[in-house]
């Protein structure tokens, strides 16, 4: 029992936040650009681990791809210009958020058409023609049924 | 509104199930991304050759006038074992030039490897920091590029070259390419 808090101290410095970006791995000099490239990094499919961003990826391949962003950062590339490098040879799918466009039109464009869709079925039933009136059977019928449900309802409760 | 209307919603369920079963049985692997170099220009890249004062891989490489098969591969790469059967039939049997990049692999590691098991390759390049790797889109090894005669890659084989794939895709890739 007393050693309980030396092992608590032991476990608090191991558990240091599991981070798959490398010690070998030099950040930007500039810290500004270098928030940058690690979002950057977030918004980057790992190509081996496939659900990954290469943040998160201890693939070699995401490690390669971390250096290259790093790299074309520091020789003044923008983001949207690295992304346009990486999907020249990776295509869409290295962006784990894929743009807008011609393209991915039924991929964006489905939940509206299927709220629209919704939306119009909806509609329609509302237009729908309201019931026929009730014959003067019916009526008598309902009328029947409405008298003896207040009679019911007046008579005291046993 | 009634009538066939209430068939709708079955008929978008057979439709579904059917899609998914398509896609579930059919010949394809959801982990398998199409390449976006293909219809595009490879990439012109100058490459060392494994041997030492060997030939490098230089673009002219890439544009004989006849196709060019590319294969990444890598002496640690066990599913490269099992297409290299296949590589060697192309090469041998079928005629096919084969340019052979050593993707993130120790020269010597590489040599070995095709010492053991045989060299199909028309050219071997080395790419030991796998940037030509990334330059080609290439996920992991082994990856086969067919490019035609002017340069233009045609065709990408995702992973190992086995069972029929060497009749089914590869040659007829080649083919459309000549």
């Amino acid at each position: 029992m007393k050693h309980l808090l030396a092992r608590l101290m032991l476990v608090a410095a191991f558990a240091l936040p599991a981070h798959a970006v490398d010690v070998d791995e030099v950040p930007l000099d500039d810290p500004a650009k270098e928030a940058e490239a690690r979002d950057l990094m977030k918004e980057v499919r790992c190509l081996v681990c496939q659900n990954q961003s290469i943040e998160d990826s201890d693939a070699d391949l995401a490690r390669d791809l971390r250096v290259i962003i790093r790299e074309r950062m520091a020789a003044g590339d923008d983001t949207d210009q690295v992304k346009a490098y990486l999907v020249e040879r990776y295509g869409d799918w290295v962006l784990l958020k894929p743009p807008v466009a011609g393209r991915t039109l039924i991929l964006w464009g489905s939940p509206v058409l299927i709220l629209l869709l919704v939306a119009a079925g909806l509609l329609l039933r509302r237009r729908a023609a309201p019931p026929p009136p009730l014959s003067a059977e019916e009526e008598a019928k309902l009328k029947a049924l409405l008298e003896a449900a207040e009679a019911d309802e007046k008579e005291p409760r046993g | 509104m009634r009538g066939p209307w209430v068939f709708l919603p079955l008929a978008a369920f057979v439709a579904l199930v059917a899609l998914m079963g398509a896609m579930l049985l059919g010949d394809r692997n959801p982990a398998e991304v199409d390449s976006a170099l293909v219809g595009r220009a490879a990439p012109t890249l100058t490459l060392y050759a494994l041997e030492p004062g060997g030939e490098p891989l230089v673009p002219a490489d890439l544009r004989r006038g006849v196709p060019v098969i590319v294969n990444f591969f890598a002496s640690w790469c066990v599913p490269c074992r099992a297409e290299h059967e296949s590589l060697m039939a192309l090469a041998g049997e079928h005629k096919v030039q084969i340019i052979g990049i050593a993707y993130k692999d120790k020269p010597a590691a590489a040599r070995a490897f095709l010492e053991e098991l045989g060299n199909p390759y028309d050219k071997v390049v080395l790419d030991e920091s796998g940037r030509a790797g990334i330059e080609w889109g290439v996920s992991g090894v082994p990856e086969t590029f067919v490019i035609d005669g002017d340069g233009m890659v045609r065709y990408r084989h995702w992973g190992p070259v086995v069972g029929d794939a060497l009749e089914t895709r590869l040659l007829p890739a080649v083919e459309a390419a000549r």
